[in-house]
């Protein structure tokens, strides 16, 4: 993709402003992801380079923890939490709901890039069960309604 | 007339800031939450008497409750009168929590009024060697789950030699059912920091990081901010808290893998890899982060140490009971009226937590069980809701305490399936370096699918036995608690609710 060279300067200068920090790779992918929404295959290069490291490492950092992206996110992310707190407050019956509602998977996106749904292990929010994040966004002590609800939200900003 | 509403995440998650906007004319602070999550957004008032309480509120409920402070405020439907007069509240033994629900998380003058630092100045008096001795002997275990006596660590990196040591705060907590680390780095972020300083000048580390999951981005950003005042303030940098000695730190942010709550691979996270846990030894004291030796401690552990220091260790030791000593936050969670915080010295009961603290289940069906100490805790019937909440009293009935959550179910949920999701969730979270782990837990999944499938008894026996043995593997043959403890959710289901399995109950205890 040729737009990607267009973010090369960011990535460059999240680089430059992490040089000689120890252990940085993390913060320098959060960084890039906040900056451009993900992480695009031309930044990796380049970040290898800055790092004195291999391309293989970058990528296998990349694929290891569940929060980076190699392609552009869904205009809106929905994340339910299905760990066991709100699985007993039903969290299952919300993501059939979901999956009903939206026609996708757990791990789907909406084939108009409006939704992308996504499990997540707590939130925190365990004392009022259930919950989901939507676009960073904590929703607590959820019902089918209230999901309904954020969704036609979701649905009308298009 | 000032009024107080929490800006907890969770309190923000329910409305709380929906009821801000409609208070706006008022003078309104933002403050930590008391952590009686039911009753959020709890909205609180100052009276002659101490501060009254109204909630859960919404929106609607302002304008009426606006009318009643002007006559009788506890005519008010949702009025709760005295909030620490709350029987839930009252009981406590609020140490770490002290000033939840009081304070304004950023204020330094609200963090100093009410006993702040005064650990720090303590430390700095009596210098290395006696606050050292004093974190032994308060007998702090570490509250991530292990519960390592934590002065033990503190002798060995403050005794071992190094040109550079570290600090490490493991605030990767993803255990379902617990949030007490997020209130704390929310609610009450300089605590933190100085027990963190308080570490690092007693063991001669001059830097320190706080590993917060990326899933408490309003924890992130309290911490950050906080940390900017406690440097402008003194209390980091070259001479902490007039001590003479550097003491300075950052916060990191996960990245949404589970297994970076495992110390060393959240030390090798920090190093910029992937999280994949270290063999030990060596331990972390001796080499850690980069190498060198690091005290690595839980949020709650290090949030101890200030107060330890401030009132003695003495004092912590008087709360507890057996090694259990000091206080613990316990968390309500789940299908459970009242959920919330609850710290209290070990040693009540999980029934008392569970039945008077939490009221029952939230459904108000048949309490099933209750999950302790997170994912990896085993599933505790009823039948054994008098032990008390204590590390070794639970480790007898072959579960854990871990980091304090309790997760309630009524008798809808299906032991069965959360057996197959905690193995599912231990192959989805594994760094796959050891074997047990790596291929057990999608063993595992596949062993509970063909049981909930066999046709007949003959076909059920078989796969229990496998069931068994392979939990047994997972126990006796991982490198660390991931693989060796998701065991403890899976045969305590097995165990106590085999009809859910399609069990006879003699069919599960062969």
């Amino acid at each position: 993709m040729p737009d990607e060279m267009l973010q090369l300067p960011m990535v460059n200068s999240v680089l430059e402003r992490h040089k000689g920090s120890a252990g940085a790779l993390l913060p320098i992918l959060h960084e890039i992801q906040a900056g451009i929404g993900y992480i695009p295959d031309a930044a990796i290069p380049e970040i290898a380079h800055a790092l004195n490291q291999s391309q293989a490492e970058i990528r296998g950092v990349i694929s290891f923890y569940h929060d980076f992206r190699t392609a552009p996110p869904a205009r809106h992310i929905l994340r339910l939490c299905r760990a066991e707190s709100c699985k007993s407050r039903g969290a299952e019956h919300l993501a059939a709901q979901l999956r009903d509602r939206l026609q996708l998977d757990d791990h789907g996106s909406s084939a108009d890039g409006s939704i992308s749904l996504r499990p997540v292990y707590c939130l925190g929010a365990c004392a009022c069960s259930p919950a989901l994040e939507l676009d960073g966004e904590v929703h607590a002590r959820l019902s089918a309604e209230r999901l309904d609800a954020l969704l036609d939200a979701c649905r009308e900003d298009v | 007339m000032s009024l107080y509403l929490s800006c907890d995440s969770l309190a923000r998650a329910v409305g709380a800031d929906a009821v801000a906007s409609a208070l706006a004319s008022q003078d309104l602070q933002r403050t930590s939450s008391r952590g009686l999550y039911w009753l959020e957004p709890l909205l609180e008032v100052d009276t002659a008497q101490g501060r009254i309480g109204f909630g859960p509120l919404t929106t609607a409920d302002v304008p009426s409750v606006l009318d009643a402070l002007q006559g009788d405020p506890s005519s008010h439907p949702l009025a709760l009168g005295l909030v620490e007069e709350l029987p839930y509240l009252k009981s406590q033994q609020r140490l770490l929590f002290a000033r939840a629900g009081i304070t304004q998380p950023l204020s330094l003058d609200d963090y100093r009024a009410h006993g702040g630092f005064e650990g720090l100045t303590r430390a700095v008096t009596i210098g290395g060697d006696e606050t050292a001795t004093a974190v032994f002997d308060s007998g702090l275990r570490g509250r991530g789950g292990a519960a390592f006596p934590a002065g033990i660590k503190w002798r060995t990196v403050r005794a071992t030699e190094a040109a550079q040591k570290y600090i490490v705060c493991n605030a990767d907590e993803g255990d379902s059912g617990t949030f007490a680390d997020r209130m704390l780095m929310e609610g009450d972020p300089f605590l933190l920091i100085e027990g963190m300083a308080i570490a690092g000048i007693t063991v001669g580390a001059s830097y320190g990081y706080i590993y917060v999951r990326s899933e408490y981005p309003q924890a992130i950003a309290t911490l950050n901010e906080a940390l900017a005042i406690a440097r402008t303030n003194g209390y980091l940098g070259a001479n902490v808290g007039g001590s003479g000695l550097a003491f300075d730190m950052e916060v990191r942010v996960g990245a949404g893998a589970y297994i970076c709550g495992e110390e060393t691979a959240l030390l090798d996270s920090l190093e910029g890899k992937r999280g994949i846990v270290r063999a030990k030894p060596p331990i972390p004291a001796l080499k850690g982060l980069f190498g060198q030796p690091t005290l690595v401690h839980n949020v709650l552990t290090l949030a101890s140490v200030p107060l330890i220091l401030a009132k003695g260790a003495q004092f912590y030791r008087d709360y507890g009971m057996g090694r259990s000593l000091g206080t613990m936050p316990f968390q309500l969670a789940g299908n459970i009226r009242h959920g919330g915080l609850v710290e209290r010295a070990f040693g009540l009961t999980l029934r008392e937590l569970v039945e008077d603290y939490g009221g029952g289940t939230a459904s108000g069906r048949p309490l099933k069980a209750a999950q302790v100490g997170g994912p990896l805790g085993a599933w505790v019937p009823p039948s054994q809701f008098d032990t008390p909440l204590d590390y070794e009293a639970f480790a007898g009935i072959g579960a854990m305490l871990g980091h304090g959550g309790v997760v309630v179910a009524d008798d809808t949920l299906d032991m069965a399936h959360m057996a197959r999701f905690a193995m599912q969730f231990c192959a989805e979270e594994s760094c796959g370096k050891c074997t047990p782990c790596r291929i057990g837990s999608t063993r595992g999944v596949e062993v509970i699918d063909r049981l909930l499938a066999a046709p007949d008894q003959n076909g059920r026996d078989e796969q229990v036995i496998l069931l068994k043995d392979l939990c047994d593997t997972l126990q006796y043959g991982s490198l660390c608690a991931l693989g060796g403890m998701v065991s403890f959710p899976v045969a305590s289901a097995l165990k106590y609710f085999p009809a859910d399995f399609g069990l006879q109950s003699s069919e599960a205890d062969q």
